[in-house]
């Protein structure tokens, strides 16, 4: 059976160019870019070009991009290095649709004397900036704030909120793992102080990301030990890592368009034809900023993981927010956040594409999900005869 | 992704005697969809008193709905005292097994059986009532049905209870009282299997002991109170009493003596010492509060 990935926003194929450029870096070009020895200080150069096709895709300056193990890394080391650098400062600002790798961390300082402020969102998954404006202060040491949210591909208006934090001099650090790729930036324009990254999001390899810094911030390291990465972020350097997502910063750079042409459009077909064939069902986040790629329908009286169990019967991989899926026993709190009824968030599926996906895929999927949602209706002692 | 048994995906595959009879000789309604999943369950007997048909409608994931079919096909043919005997547990090894976190869907199953049981004797008027003291508001599960999964199943955890009944999965601010019902169930037995001792051996010095009394208040204590809005601040230990203050919401809550007596102090003396007692700093909760905004 053909798989069908529709869960791009968890992880993403290594695009085949990128595997091509990886592969000599296991058995012949192993040696450690720190050495002295010409064997080992060439690969010193393939990080370099590497940060290049990173900045280039970023915007930004060689010296303000630092390659770490993970998205989840680089969003620890950003929150926490900022909290370092300003020992005096003992608020923190987010969002309560923060991915785990944010609000996890930012609820464990609470333990340790930090404030918290977690901004609300509203029904389309939006912020209210009047609500950020009024919470900065003088004891505001970070403000932390997604681009785009994996569960609903909602886009904040990340640059001007960039600019009411830098306006207050305060540090602003954006999780954009799920961005990066699918939509252009630049950040020589913005007023993003730390970004995030993951590899494996834009057809890299998983276990390589990178937190972008820009020049001047403070920070003090979260990971310690050698002086790597400017002696920023100790550690020998993932070398086949920072190889491929430097590729797949490049590959990403050269396809975005197509991302948001022929992505989008697949998208659009299948979030239309699904909205229309199924009946109560309905769109969570909001529909003019998203994501090409993200789209996330509730299906009334059925629950998730059911919808998930018959789509990979057809090899069709998506995911849900529902409980059962959660591993936990409440549905999403993204859409709880968004004041999603309880109907709806234990039937949310989200479909999220890439540029591998094809319309016959879609149309597929088309074909197979309304009877899929029918059958489970049939079980349902929620649905009227 | 869930290990599902064969038969488990079978019967979510395959569902038997889906629908509802028409005039049943007993209904049972369960769950609810804020919950994740809800069950109804109709029967019909014959004339020697035994089930002749069952049929099931569904809310919720593949166990659920693997549980409700797999019910009808084995109450079938029983007569409702036989029915009655059925328990969550012969539902579940019915099915080869379910995941630890599923398991209460075979619980699900059984309530939706008792229900439909209840209301034939009541002559198909009264609909299942909850039964003792609710204990997790977050899924609405009480006392008595905690005790009863405790029982049925050998539950020694509080972890084990939330995956079977649901209970303290939530909010987290009832596992307090969840370990209570646990601990008055097995009795001394529980004490065997899960003596509380404390983490660091010997007599611990001053500082280690309020080390440790923040440490605990920070891992074990504050993500229970967090999750109902409230907050924990540690004021002060004076020999064995440890002073602390409650924040946001648990200030104002009327359930502040048993909070103390029973989730702090409990944990406080699992964790650190078993001499140790709990006071409110009254003057404190007077103070700003500092919940989460």
């Amino acid at each position: 059976m053909k798989t069908i990935y529709f869960d791009n926003n968890a992880t993403t194929k290594v695009a085949e160019e990128v595997l091509d450029v990886i592969n000599p870096f296991f058995c012949e070009l192993y040696g450690n870019p720190s050495s002295m020895h010409t064997f080992g200080g060439q690969i010193s150069h393939k990080i370099r070009d590497a940060r290049e096709q990173v900045t280039a895709l970023l915007g930004c300056d060689p010296a303000e991009i630092i390659f770490t193990s993970c998205g989840t890394e680089s969003d620890n080391a950003a929150i926490r290095s900022t909290l370092a650098a300003y020992p005096q400062r003992r608020k923190i600002i987010t969002t309560r649709v923060e991915h785990p790798a944010v609000l996890t961390v930012c609820r464990e300082l609470e333990n340790h004397g930090y404030t918290i402020v977690e901004l609300a969102v509203d029904k389309k998954g939006q912020l209210d900036l009047a609500e950020l404006e009024e919470k900065l202060d003088d004891d505001t040491a970070i403000v932390s704030i997604m681009y785009a949210n994996n569960e609903t591909g909602v886009i904040f208006p990340i640059d001007k909120i960039a600019e009411m934090v830098a306006d207050k001099g305060i540090v602003f650090h954006t999780d954009a793992v799920q961005v990066v790729g699918k939509i252009p930036l630049n950040l020589s324009k913005s007023n993003i102080d730390l970004l995030s990254l993951s590899g494996h999001k834009l057809h890299g390899p998983k276990g390589v990301g990178v937190l972008y810094v820009r020049k001047g911030t403070r920070l003090t390291p979260f990971m310690q030990g050698g002086h790597q990465e400017a002696g920023r972020r100790a550690g020998t350097e993932n070398v086949p890592g920072i190889v491929g997502l430097g590729k797949a910063c490049e590959l990403a750079g050269q396809n975005i368009e197509e991302e948001n042409k022929k992505v989008k459009f697949l998208r659009d077909k299948l979030e239309n034809a699904l909205l229309q064939s199924c009946p109560d069902s309905r769109l969570n986040g909001d529909k003019d900023n998203r994501l090409p790629n993200t789209t996330n329908i509730s299906f009334e009286f059925i629950e998730g993981e059911a919808i998930l169990l018959m789509l990979d019967k057809f090899g069709i991989c998506a995911s849900s927010g529902s409980a059962c899926t959660s591993g936990s026993l409440e549905p999403s709190h993204v859409l709880r956040a968004m004041g999603v009824p309880f109907t709806a968030a234990h039937g949310s599926i989200r479909f999220s594409l890439s540029r591998y996906n094809t319309e016959e895929e879609v149309d597929f999927t088309i074909e197979k999900l309304p009877g899929i949602i029918n059958r489970l209706r049939e079980l349902s002692p929620f649905v009227a005869k | 992704m869930w290990d599902y048994t064969d038969k488990v995906k079978d019967h979510f595959f395959n569902p038997r005697n889906v629908g509802e009879i028409e005039n049943p000789d007993g209904v049972g309604e369960v769950g609810s969809l804020a919950c994740g999943d809800a069950l109804k369950l109709t029967f019909k007997l014959d004339k020697n008193g035994k089930i002749i048909d069952a049929k099931f409608k569904t809310f919720g994931c593949a166990s659920a709905i693997a549980t409700s079919s797999v019910l009808t096909e084995m109450i079938k043919g029983l007569t409702l005292q036989e029915a009655a005997k059925i328990t969550n547990k012969d539902i579940a090894d019915y099915l080869g097994g379910l995941p630890e976190q599923k398991m209460h869907c075979s619980v699900m199953g059984r309530e939706g059986l008792e229900a439909a049981i209840e209301n034939h004797r009541t002559g198909g008027k009264k609909k299942h009532e909850i039964q003792g003291n609710v204990v997790c508001s977050c899924f609405g599960v009480t006392d008595k049905e905690i005790e009863r999964v405790i029982r049925e199943n050998n539950l020694t955890t509080v972890e084990q209870v939330t995956n079977y009944c649901k209970a303290g999965g939530g909010c987290g601010g009832c596992q307090g009282e969840i370990e209570k019902l646990i601990e008055k169930i097995h009795g001394d037995k529980i004490k065997e299997i899960t003596p509380p001792v404390p983490r660091i051996g010997g007599k611990l010095k001053n500082i280690q002991k309020i080390q440790l009394i923040q440490q605990t208040i920070n891992d074990q204590i504050r993500p229970a109170l967090r999750a109902h809005g409230g907050d924990i601040e540690l004021i002060d230990v004076e020999g064995n009493k440890v002073i602390v203050a409650f924040r946001g919401m648990c200030a104002q809550c009327r359930l502040t003596e048993f909070t103390i007596k029973d989730v702090v102090e409990a944990k406080l003396r699992e964790f650190v010492s078993k001499d140790l007692f709990v006071e409110e700093d009254k003057d404190s909760a007077n103070q700003p509060h500092n919940h989460r905004e």
